[in-house]
């Protein structure tokens, strides 16, 4: 059984988490073989929540997965298809099952995924969100009514380092920091000297809380072109896209597991921040090579 | 209706285009006699309806014909009736009509073969069509 | 003011299938400036469904009428109620509250719309009008600097930007547009006010507005 995240945040010098996507369907076999492969290896799994707005399993579900096969969940919960009601519901099953740390988000847009004609929701924002679960853990619901059975959830949120400008992300990051988060995953890094800065920032807000920067796997040079443009909140910079380029063909996947490698790496040994969290977005079986490429 | 006729109507400005098509018919050069020319103070008191009145009243095919890109006595006429020709095109082919059936033309006013040549090509496209 | 776009001429000509002499009625108001349904739009389309039908072996009769404001009862009525008897359906070239209008008024003639009515908006460019009121009920524009959030941010974030701004402070859903929290935040700055920014806001009351809306004045 793994040890409960919060204690994990409390005691490890150097947290590590993942992430399992649930696939388009209920064929849940692939995502459990990826529950299966990382559950020992990092400590808590983030599962997403119809990632890039492209309808999938959903996280609640895959959740439970990850509790079956004795994992640490984080569920993670955007505010683009649900409102406060389903939310809030959402969030009592979810710790009436055991899952008990939760990622609040607000959401990618609708343009970016698959339904493409759907009503966004955005009932409520990720600060709003991180507000509610702290009323829902005092025992009460958003109006005010008493819960006939509590809930105590760990509390993360995300940021995004390498945001231009930078300043508005700051101002509501400090927000979120304020109304209370017991861990931050922020989105892709890949300029240590900005996200140094970035930590700066940080600590300069809230010293508490942990922070795990977002290492997402690139697997050649078009796929990260092609994510610059196309996926909200990363940025690959050119001198990264050239060195995938210039790796012999076939070898994209390598070179991007070396460089992920590296930076954890080099976040680890200079203490940049409290962890990493490891995003291989379609590629998880990858993951114990890059945890390998790191020395962890 | 619908141009059976093969009919041309041609705007013309009075500072360049109305002279040339007077000239022209002074130098007997022949042209298509199924063409209207109708003279207006600028190209630029063209306006869309205008244009569109003629295809529903019978025209086949519509030139618009003003002075030089400029040289517009009126400054901006003949750029404003570029605009309202090309937007005119637009919403001809929703109709059906397309293949260039309304056109702008620019002419000093000592270009009377370069009007021949614009009617007659105006009214190959028709027949084409 | 309230921007509408006129629909393609195929879906129109669809709507009035089967209907052979209509009555095209414009509005001089909001949509003649966003040049949609004005009395010159009235003629281009009135000529092109001529045109279009003709090639088609069966000419539409067509009668033309703009109203000052279509969303006015009296002026509908002042305009119409003899034009109407002698057609069999409406085209409405006014927005959605004047073509609804029209259909209420001449209960038993079909109205169809025209147009697609889209945002309450204002012209930022020569030809090009951009949204700027949300509708909310709610109005907060006096601690976003003048920028509603409601409908210029993209997810109608209260606590932004989200973290999907693009390089540049553009919007997540389309780089050529601005991300209302960046806009915001420059707004506030230059005039000394982050402190508005940096605060916390509740979740929007979206009730604010019930939907369908009515609002009555207070009496005098």
């Amino acid at each position: 059984m793994a040890i409960q995240f919060r204690e994990a945040l409390k005691t490890k010098d150097f947290i590590v988490t993942a992430e399992a996507g649930p696939v388009k369907g209920a064929n849940t076999e692939k995502v459990q073989g990826h529950i299966e492969l990382l559950k020992d290896r990092v400590d808590a799994l983030n599962v997403t929540d119809n990632q890039s707005s492209v309808m999938r399993y959903p996280s609640l579900g895959t959740c439970l997965l990850v509790k079956e096969h004795g994992g640490e969940p984080i569920f993670q919960v955007t505010c683009r298809d649900r409102n406060r009601l389903a939310i809030q519901a959402d969030l009592l099953f979810a710790y009436s099952r055991g899952v008990d740390n939760v990622l609040c988000l607000t959401g990618d847009s609708i343009d970016v995924g698959d339904h493409r004609e759907a009503k966004p929701v955005f009932d409520l924002d990720s600060t709003q969100l991180i507000h509610l679960v702290h009323t829902l853990n005092s025992g009460k619901d958003m109006v005010g009514n008493e819960l006939d059975g509590g809930v105590d959830f760990c509390i993360g949120a995300s940021a995004t380092p390498s945001a231009d400008p930078i300043e508005p992300q700051l101002v509501k990051f400090q927000k979120k920091l304020d109304a209370g988060v017991d861990f931050i995953q922020t989105q892709a890094i890949y300029d240590l000297d900005e996200f140094k800065r970035f930590m700066e920032h940080a600590r300069k807000m809230n010293d508490k809380t942990k922070i795990l920067a977002g290492i997402v796997l690139l697997v050649g040079a078009r796929m990260a072109a092609f994510m610059n443009e196309n996926v909200p909140g990363i940025f690959v910079p050119q001198y990264l896209i050239d060195e995938l380029a210039q790796a012999p063909k076939g070898t994209g996947l390598s070179k991007g597991i070396e460089i992920a490698g590296r930076l954890i790496r080099q976040i680890r040994e200079e203490e940049i921040c409290d962890g990493v969290h490891i995003m291989a977005i379609g590629r998880e079986e990858r993951v114990p090579e890059i945890l390998e490429a790191a020395g962890l | 209706m619908n141009g059976e006729d093969n009919k041309i109507v041609a705007f013309c400005c009075e500072h360049s285009a109305y002279p040339v098509a007077n000239k022209a018919g002074r130098m007997r050069l022949h042209y298509p006699d199924n063409v209207r020319i109708i003279c207006v103070p600028c190209a630029g008191r063209v306006d869309v309806q205008h244009i569109l009145k003629a295809f529903e009243k019978g025209a086949a095919g519509v030139l618009v014909m003003g002075c030089q890109e400029g040289a517009c006595q009126h400054l901006t006429g003949n750029t404003r009736a570029k605009e309202r020709v090309k937007y005119t095109e637009s919403l001809l082919k929703e109709v059906g009509i397309d293949g260039g059936r309304v056109r702008m033309v620019n002419l000093a006013p000592d270009m009377a073969q370069r009007f021949i040549d614009e009617v007659k090509e105006m009214a190959e496209k028709i027949e084409g069509r | 003011m309230i921007i509408a776009k006129r629909k393609p001429l195929e879906e129109i000509k669809n709507m009035l299938s089967g209907y052979k002499k209509i009555l095209v009625v414009g509005c001089r108001t909001c949509v003649t400036i966003c040049w949609a349904g004005g009395e010159k739009e009235v003629g281009i389309l009135s000529s092109q469904l001529k045109l279009a039908s003709s090639g088609e072996g069966n000419e539409l009769s067509i009668l033309e009428a703009t109203v000052e404001r279509q969303c006015e009862k009296e002026m509908v009525i002042e305009e119409l109620r003899d034009k109407v008897q002698e057609v069999e359906a409406i085209l409405s070239m006014g927005c959605g509250a004047g073509a609804q209008t029209i259909a209420e008024i001449f209960e038993e003639k079909p109205v169809f719309p025209a147009l697609n009515t889209t945002f309450i908006g204002m012209p930022e460019a020569e030809g090009v009008w951009v949204e700027k009121c949300g509708t909310c009920g709610d109005c907060m524009l006096y601690w976003t600097g003048g920028i509603c959030p409601v409908v210029r941010c993209a997810k109608g974030l209260l606590n932004g930007p989200c973290g999907g701004t693009r390089k540049g402070g553009k919007c997540e859903i389309d780089p050529e547009k601005d991300c209302a929290w960046v806009l915001i935040y420059r707004r506030l700055e230059k005039q000394g006010r982050l402190d508005l920014m940096r605060k916390y806001y509740e979740p929007k009351n979206y009730r604010a507005v019930q939907r369908p809306g009515r609002v009555e004045a207070a009496t005098a």
